[in-house]
Parts: C-alpha cells; structure tokens; sequence
C-alpha cells in the first residue's frame, strides 16, 4: 500500500511536469493529458480503501489518535527534524477521495471550457500542483511537512484566480495569497514551537498532546487555531473568501470551495486538537462561539446579497461556521459531525459552483436581480439548481443534513449553559440558510424568463462534471456512513486525549 | 411483515426516478410520469391494506444505520394499527390526488416533475407515520416542507406562488428550528433516536416545547398557521394533498407518536391546548370572512386541526386521530370538488360563482357532504369525531386528565362555540356558491380578471361536471366522508385507536343546537337579502376577518423585517468595519512602505544629518545604560 500511497502524490505531480512540456498548440491534447493523469490518481486513491481492512483489528487494542492503514516514512532532512512522512487513516481519507473526484471533474470541465485568461494546458496543469499540494496536506503526517504542502497550495490557487479569473482577479488574488500567508505565518509559527519544544514533528506521536506542557499547548493551539481559521475560513477571518470567490473561474471555485477550505478544518482536528487537547478544551467555548457568529453572520449576509457567486461564497463562511461548532463542541459526535460536513460541504458546494458558473457563462450575469425564470428556459439547470440548493440549505436525506444537525446535537450533548445557547443560535442559523437559499431560487428559477446569451441546454461534458456529485450528495445523504465508517476509532481516539 | 418497508419506500424512490424524467408535455412524456405517481400511491395503498389485514401485531423492523460519536441511529419502521390506519389514509388521498392530476393538469408542460413531487411528498409523509426512528421522522418531515415549497410554487402563472411557496417553507422551518432542538435533546438524553428508547426516558418539559413549535409550524397552528391560506397558490389538488393527508396531519401525528411524554408534561399539554383553542376560533372566524373558495378551506383546515390538538391536550390521542382520518376524507373531497369548481368557472372567488347546482349536480352533491361532514351534521364522519373531541374536552373539565381543569375549559368552550361558526361559514359557502343566480357576469360586468390559474385554461360556454378522472376520485371520497364515522362502532377500528365506544348522550344536543343555529343564520341572511353574500353582516370586521386578523402584518413586523434590518447591520459591519481592517491594514503598510522608500531617498546633506543624529541618539544611549550598568 506504500506504493499506493506515493502514487497518490506523485501521479499528480508527474503530470503537472509533463504538461509543462507539452507545446502550446497541442492544447487539448494537452488537457486530455492532464484529464487522464487525474482519472489515474483516482485508481491508487480506490486501492488505498482497500487498506483499511489490514488496520482495522488494530483499532480496537490501543486506541491511538493516528494508526494510519497505510504509512511511508523516510527520514528526509534530520537537522530539522523533518520526515517525509506519509499515512492516510479515517479522519483523511474522505477528504483525500473528495480532492481527487472534484480535480478529475474539475480537469474534465476544463476539456470542455477553458475559461477566458490563459491556455487551457497551464490551468490544467495548475490544477494537477493543487491536486499534489493538498493531497500531501491531508497526508502529511509530520508537522514540518504538513506546512510544506499547506504552503504548496497557495500559489498555484493565486496563478488559477490572477489569470482565468474575472474582472477584478488581481486585486482578490493579492488579498488571498495575503490573507492567508499571513496565517501560515502563524502556522509555522505554532509548528516551530510544537516541534521544539516535543523534540518530534511526528503527528502520530504528537497525538493526544504527547509531553507537551499546559502552556505550550494553549500557544501552540492559539496560533494554529488563528491560522486554520484564516483558511476554513471562521468569521471575522473570512473576507479573502468572498471576493477570491467571485473572481475565481468556475473550476477554481470548486477547487477552493470544496477541498481547500477543508484544508483549515481538517488541520484544525488533526493538527489542532490532535497536538494540542488541553489548548482545544482551553480554546473551545470562544471557538464555539465564533463558529456560531460566522453562521448567523454568514446566513444574514447572504440574505443581502444581490451577486450568485458572492451569496454561495459567504454561505460556505455559514457552512464552515457549522463545521468549526462541532469540532469546538470537541466530543465524538461533534467530531464525526464536522469531518462528515467537510465532506458534504465540499460536494455541495462544488455543485453549487459549477452550477453558478454555468449560469453565469450563459447569461453573461451573475447578479440576481437580472437573472430569473430558468425553469422555464432551461428545466434540468433549474432542477439541478434546486436540487443543490436545497441539499445546501440541510435537508434530511441529502449530505449537508448530517453535519449540521449533528453540530448541534453535539452542543447539545455537551451542555451547560453556553453551549445550549449556542446549538439554539446555530439552530436559527439553519432556518436563516433556508430563507436565502429559497430567496436564491426564487430570484434566479421563478419569475419572468430572461433574454437568453447562449443555449440554456446542459451540455454532455456538464453532464459528466456533475452527476458525480449529483449522487454522491444523495449516496451520502443517505448513507453518511460512507464517509463515518472508518471514523469513529481515531475520533474515539482524539476524545479520549481529552479526558 | 417485512414488506412495511415498502409503505414510504415505493413513492420516494418512483418520487425520485420521476425527477429523472425528461419534462415536456406531449403524450409520450406525461404516461409514464402519470405512471409512476399513481403506482407510486398504488403500491403503497395496497402493502397498508395487506399489512393491515394480515398482521396481527405492531411491525417493529430496525436496522443500524449510522453511529455518530455515542448516539446510535437506527432506520426502523414500526407501525401499529393506528398508524396504518394514517397510512391507508394517507396513500389513499395521495391516489386520489394522482389521478386526480393526470386530467386537472392535462396541459401543464412540467406536469412530470409535479407528479414525482407528489409521490416524494407521499413517501415522505408515510416515512414520518411508519418510521421508527426519530431521525426517520425528522428526515420525512423536512422532505415533506421541501415538497410543500415545490409544489405550492408550481403555477408559473401565478405571480404570488413564489413568494407563498417560500413563506410556506420558511415558517415551517422557523418551527423546524423548535422542532430539531426538541428532537436534539430527546435523542441526547435517550443516547439513541430509536422512537421506543426515547419514549422509556422521563422528558424535559422544554424538549416537549420545542417539538410543539415544530408541530405548530407543520399544523398550521396559531401562531405559524400564517402560510396555509397563502399556500393556496399552489395548484387545487395539492391543497387537497397538504389538507388532508400531508403535512397538516404530520404535526399532530408526531405528538400522538410521542404521546406518552406529552402525557407526563402538564405545561407542555397546556400550551398545547391555550394554542389549540386560539387556532379554532382564529381558523373559523377568519374562515367566515374570505371570497376565495380556497380560502373558507383553508381557514377551516386551520379551524379543524385546532380540534385535532385540542383532543391531544385534553387527553385523548384518540380522539385526534379519530378526527385526523375523518378530516382526511372530507378535506381531500372538498378541495377535490373545489378544483372542479375551479376549473369549470375559471375563478376561486364565490363572488364570482352562484347558480353552479343545475350545471354541476355531482360537484353539488359532493359538496353537500363535504360541507356537511366539516360542519359535523350527523350522521356524517365529521359529526362522530368532532362528537368525540368534545366529549373529551368535557371530561377533562371534570379533572383527573394530565392537562390542568382549566385547559379542559379553553378547549371546550372554544370547540363547542366554533362548532356554529363553522356551520354558518359551510352553510354560506354552500348557499352563495351553488344556489341562487349566476354572478359570472356580475354586477362590474363579464371583464373579470382570471385570478385562477391552476392550468392553462378556456372558460366552457357553461360549467359542467368534470371528466371522468377528476369525477371519480370525488365520488369515492363522498363515502368515508359520508361514512366513516360509523367505524367508531367497528371494534376492530375502536381498539386500533383505543377509541371509546361511542355514547349518544344528551351532551349531543348543544353542539347540535349550535349547528342549527349557525346554519339557520347562514340561511336566513342569505334567504333576507337575495343576491348579497351573508358575509356582508360582518360589516366592519370583515377586512379585519379576511386578513385572518392580520397576524401577517404582525408577523412581518415583528420578524422579517427586524431579520431584514439585521442582516442590513450585519453586512454593513462585515464591508465597513472587518473587512474594512483587512483592506486598511493593506493599504496601511503601503504607505509607509511608501513613506519609508521616501525617507530613502531624501537629498544628501539631510540624509547625513539624519545619519549624525541617529549616532548622537546611540551613542546617548549607550552611555546613559552604561553608566547606569
């Protein structure tokens, strides 16, 4: 499973390098090429579920916060403590199979429209570097690494915003890469200190705070709690978003709703709670808090919002805010709840994306108030629209339900007070996301049909980019064990170090 | 009896297949959308009868699904005879309403999403009234507000449909947010959503109250009652579908499914019955008032279900359930035989009609009962159950129920006093839409604006009775509407609901006396002045009536627009204020950056003095810390 393993980074990063060589007028080819190297990352992503089985006896003797089914790891720079340490287990790899599915669907997209801005070959292969950058994020399993890739993303997403995006790409490029740099200030910041002062940058024998003292865990906790929140990204660290949003290309969107918001989630589990329990038990009443703030705040916001893509960029700031109030709520169900609305997230809203994206090539708008009767102009974009729409906004039966409903049971279960408050307020922020998704709709599926651009007609390649996530948000509306299974061991695992 | 599966399985997943559906309205495209819808009911309707004939005990079935940290959820079904006799009511409106659309709808190009939507609507309402599971519940109760909203949204035509699609959700997701905290806490407490674990714990009284704002925004009671009558935007059948069987019904359902915690909460049971009482009167006054035919249905629904919750505070689940089913047949015939006013005159408003008895005999006749049933005329099915409401409510002003003797008292008088208005408003609604002249080309002329706009549509020369397949499913539901009543002396139907044998005592005669009263001023103000609708003698109140005493002003003041208002602030403050630092901290540090690169380049002989100074300044330093080291 090793090979595997290296295979799900390399295959990537090996065809964003031939891309690179590839002349510029073979450029569908070019894009063919690219396409295919992501469809073959998803085979040793596929091969690597099958590793679970080995692992599985092993969950129960010592519950460990990290026991990944597969590892590779080689000492690579020792002055620094630095491995090269690999490993995918539960709590990834959901977010590994996501990240490949939505680059495949991506880079298929892209052989369809390349957007306007710069060859089709150089996206592709931009996207390829995004593929390998986070997958090596979610795989990481030393600190020094883990930032390393953290960091790997961030200039291939503000080549993929400053040159495909739209009309005010530059400046929402430079705030992006700004904004979030100066979370990974922070970051390094906290993995300097971890690794010193634990003498390893090992995740898996940092887990459950290892030795560290009391005060090093809150510091160290601080400071990734900061920089994940910049990324996921938590209220009042969110304005990059919206703008990266909007200006982003469809394709981008998707990539940066759906797997690299993740990014601030997932490292705030494995890295934040993971490291640091006592500075998460510390933290976890004002990250609960402002968890629930970016719900209302987001929801409120998107109530007035006039522009397609600006509205479904803050519903994800509402969304994350449900995500980052079960991992504040920081007990098992809490846990499985946010790994679970990471997941449905990133599918949703990367429909959703797409969604808006193919509205706006057609009507050449993305603000509400001009757009307005597609069901009458285009039935199966409408239907599609809807159907996301409503998975968005919570419904039972569909993905997005679970995370939020079971973020506030989690605050329920937890209890006391606060916590009582916060699931009723995060409550409210479930009707909130309902009365603008329904605005949404109404605005852009209801109404008087408007002049159409281009053909309405959802094209075959659309097709083939979204029915994945069509049925996957119905797989895993119905069946969230798809994503739970393998889950519950390392969860039990993080919720015991907190004990 | 594993094939109670199939009771909510069957309609969603041919609900779902339908959405798959190529739309389009030619032939070809409408049979097997048409196709699926009604084998959707079909088939459901068929495993109720067979499950309820054949099985002998409750079908418990449960399977683990999912574990979320401690909490286990199962994906159970378990009917008793009770719930199957929801459920066969349920699947048998839903039939009704299926065939019912194939010839309402026979033009509507996006005809086959509507009858997926329907089906998915009906697999919803038979997951809430079969499953096991609370989270089985909560998942068919939020299908079934996403339905509501497609569906009431449906007419493209009608301009107002949107908006009254989207209130229709938004309000009942207001209560959703009650409802999924009561369930929240039930499931935390309980360590498991299983119905038959949650209903072994003691409840918090505060979990019982959220689950009632839940249920108020599902049951259309005070004060979430305010998107029913806007939701009859949505075409006629679906009303029928959200009136009798869906919906509406949901709410009471869960508290008779979670009864045996409501019965140890004296509080909750009493906010049950103060909100059950307003409701009543709130539905029937208002229903008194209104021009829209749909309308006077849809206060009465709100009026009627106010019994329904009534019966449940003052003790006696039966007896709402009881109702529930009789309910059921009656409001499914009438807004039936309403669609077929509907599509015969072109117009919802009674002042439009008149005269329709000789041109529409089946329609009248089917009316009569409907109308008759609602108002509880003996020996109709509305008359036994109302009977049984009002009994209970009479007992339990005696004492010894859980709900205080004082809620007995709200809920008695409040039912008894509205059993003559709805007399009055059924009488009126009879009198001044069937009987007398046509006002089809009345007093302002034959220019009226077509306010109805369920299919697209040309006026017949004279109305008629209606095809064959909207006739049918009206005259089969004339007969549990008609008879139905009579099961209460059916002992196999008595013990499924734990009814009591029904007891024809004197308490018959003063809810009767009240019928006749209503009914006879309905007459006499029709009969006095020939030609003027009897709401007339409201006078002044009227408007106020019409407007449902104008809760929708309240609540828009009171809620939409202070969210409205907030969301304003809060957008205000994320672009000025914290967005604002963000950009400010850019552009900071771009000026004195700028600055600094000046400061570099400023002329030689002050670029030396500053270089002196700074020494001076050093060298000042170091003998001042010097010294004092």
């Amino acid at each position: 499973m090793t090979v595997a393993l290296l295979a799900v980074l390399l295959v990537p990063a090996v065809g964003a390098g031939v891309l690179a060589l590839f002349p510029a007028r073979l450029d569908s080819a070019a894009r063919l090429t690219g396409t295919i190297f992501a469809a073959v990352t998803l085979i040793p992503i596929a091969l690597l579920a099958f590793a679970r089985d080995e692992a599985w006896s092993a969950y129960s003797a010592t519950p460990l916060a990290v026991r990944p089914w597969a590892e590779f790891d080689v000492s690579w720079v020792p002055a620094l403590r630095l491995d090269f340490h690999l490993g995918v287990d539960g709590v990834s790899y959901p977010l590994v199979a996501l990240t490949g599915l939505l680059t495949v669907l991506c880079c298929a997209y892209t052989m369809w429209r390349v957007p306007a801005g710069g060859s089709g070959r150089t996206l592709v292969a931009l996207l390829l570097v995004l593929e390998a950058g986070i997958l090596g994020t979610f795989l990481a399993l030393d600190l020094i690494l883990f930032f390393l890739f953290f960091e790997v993303v961030l200039l291939p997403m503000y080549a993929v915003i400053a040159g495909w995006g739209g009309e005010d790409r530059r400046r929402a490029a430079r705030k992006f890469v700004l904004y979030t740099l100066f979370g990974s200030v922070l970051l390094l910041l906290g993995v300097i200190t971890v690794t010193v002062a634990a003498g390893t940058g090992d995740l898996a024998r940092l887990a459950g705070g290892a030795d560290l003292s009391r005060s090093t865990q809150y510091a160290a906790f601080a400071l990734f709690a900061l920089a994940f929140a910049v990324k996921a990204p938590l209220w009042p660290l969110h304005t990059w978003l919206p703008d990266a949003h909007t200006q982003a290309p469809t394709v981008g969107s998707v990539i940066l709703a759906g797997v690299l918001l993740k990014m601030g989630t997932y490292g705030l589990i494995r890295v934040g709670v993971g490291v640091a329990p006592l500075g998460a038990e510390w933290a976890a009443p004002l990250l609960g808090i402002l968890a629930v703030a970016a719900i209302l705040a987001g929801a409120l916001i998107c109530l007035r919002q006039t522009e397609l893509k600006r509205l479904i960029a803050y519903s994800s700031v509402g969304h994350m805010g449900f995500v980052l109030l079960g991992i504040a709520a920081l007990n098992a169900t809490g846990l499985q709840a946010a790994l679970l609305g990471n997941v449905a997230h990133g599918l949703i809203t990367g429909l959703l994306f797409f969604l808006a994206g193919a509205i706006k090539d057609r009507a050449h708008t993305g603000e509400l108030a001009d757009l307005g009767g597609l069901r009458e102009t285009a039935p199966r974009l409408a239907g599609l629209l809807g159907f996301a729409a409503i998975a968005s906004l919570g419904l039972p039966g569909l993905a997005g339900f679970w995370g939020e409903a079971f973020a506030v049971v989690a605050a329920v279960q937890r209890g006391g007070g606060l916590w009582v408050t916060l699931a009723v307020l995060a409550a409210i922020g479930g009707a909130l996301t309902a009365a603008y998704f329904l605005r949404l709709l109404r605005k852009v599926t209801h109404g008087p049909a408007v002049a159409v651009a281009e053909p309405y007609a959802v094209t075959r390649a659309e097709w083939l980019a979204w029915s994945p996530l069509v049925v996957l948000t119905l797989a895993v509306g119905v069946a969230p064990s798809l994503v739970l299974a393998a889950t519950s061991a390392p969860v039990r695992a993080l919720t015991e170090a907190l004990r | 009896m594993n094939a109670a599966v199939l009771i909510p399985a069957v309609p969603l997943l041919l609900g779902l297949a339908g959405l798959l559906l190529p739309p389009g309205d030619d032939t070809q495209r409408r049979r097997p959308a048409a196709t699926l819808g009604i084998a959707g009911a079909a088939v459901s309707l068929l495993v109720t009868l067979g499950v309820l004939l054949f099985a002998t005990k409750p079908v418990e079935l449960s399977a683990h699904w999912v574990s979320l940290g401690d909490i286990d959820l199962t994906l159970g079904i378990s009917v008793g005879h009770a719930a199957l006799y929801v459920a066969l009511a349920v699947a048998t409106v839903a039939l009704f309403v299926q065939i019912y659309s194939v010839a309402y709808l026979h033009d509507d190009p996006r005809y086959a999403p509507y009858a997926a939507q329907i089906s998915l609507f009906t697999g919803a309402m038979l997951l809430v009234v079969t499953s096991g599971d609370l989270i089985g519940v909560v998942v068919g109760w939020e299908i079934m507000g996403a339905c509501s909203y497609l569906l009431i949204g449906h007419d493209r035509r009608l301009p107002e449909a949107p908006a009254a699609a989207v209130k229709a959700f938004v309000v009942t997701r207001v209560g959703d947010i009650g409802f999924l905290l009561g369930v929240a806490f039930l499931i935390v407490d309980a360590g498991s959503s299983r119905l038959a674990d949650v209903l072994a714990q003691p409840p918090h009284t505060a979990a019982l109250l959220l689950i009632l704002a839940g249920v108020a925004g599902k049951s259309a009671q005070f004060p979430l009652h305010t998107w029913l009558p806007d939701a009859m935007a949505g075409p006629t059948p679906i009303s029928a579908l959200i009136h009798a069987a869906t919906m509406v019904a949901a709410g009471v359902y869960v508290v008779f499914r979670l009864y045996p915690l409501f019965e140890q909460s004296p509080a909750a049971l009493a906010v049950l019955g103060v909100m059950a009482a307003i409701t009543i009167l709130l539905g029937a006054f208002s229903a008194m008032a209104q021009d829209d035919l749909k309308r006077v249905l849809a206060w009465s629904t709100v009026s009627q279900i106010g019994y329904m919750t009534g019966a449940l505070a003052v003790g006696s689940p039966a007896a709402a359930l009881f109702h529930l089913l009789t309910h059921a047949a009656f409001k499914a015939l009438l807004f039936l035989a309403a669609g077929a006013v509907i599509h015969a005159v072109g117009t919802n408003y009674l002042s439009r009609m008149g005269g329709l008895r000789e041109h529409m005999p089946v329609t009248f006749w089917a009316f009569v009962a409907g109308l008759g049933a609602l108002a509880g005329l003996p020996p109709l099915a509305g008359f036994w159950s109302k009977e049984n409401v009002l009994t209970a409510a009479a007992h339990a002003t005696e004492g010894g129920e859980t709900a205080p003797v004082w809620v007995g008292w709200v809920v008695w008088i409040a039912a008894l006093f509205a059993v003559g208005i709805t007399a009055w408003y059924a009488t009126r609604l009879l009198l001044w839409g069937f009987l007398g002249h046509s006002r089809a080309h009345g007093a302002d002329g034959p220019d009226w604006e077509v306010g109805f706009d369920d299919a697209r549509y040309t006026r017949p020369a004279a109305p008629h009775d209606p095809p064959g397949a909207m006739r049918w499913p009206i005259l089969l539901l004339v007969i549990p509407s008609v008879l139905l009543g009579l099961a209460a002396y059916a002992p196999g139907f008595r013990t499924a609901l734990e009814l009591d044998e029904p007891h024809l005592s004197v308490a018959v005669v003063l809810p009767l006396i009240l019928l006749a009263a209503g009914a006879t001023a309905a007459w006499w103000l029709w009969r006095a002045v020939p030609g003027v609708d009897p709401a007339m003698a409201l006078g002044r109140t009227r408007p106020l009536l019409a407007a449902g005493f104008r809760l929708d002003d309240i609540q828009n003041r009171l809620l939409v627009r202070p969210v409205r208002a907030l969301a304003r602030a809060v957008l205000t403050v994320d672009t000025r204020v914290v967005d604002a630092a963000v950009e400010g901290t850019g552009t900071t540090t771009s000026r004195v950056g700028a600055a600094l690169a000046y400061a570099h380049r400023i002329p030689l002989p002050a670029a030396a003095a500053a270089v002196l100074a700074g020494a001076l300044l050093l060298g000042a330093v170091a003998v001042l810390f010097g010294a004092a080291a």
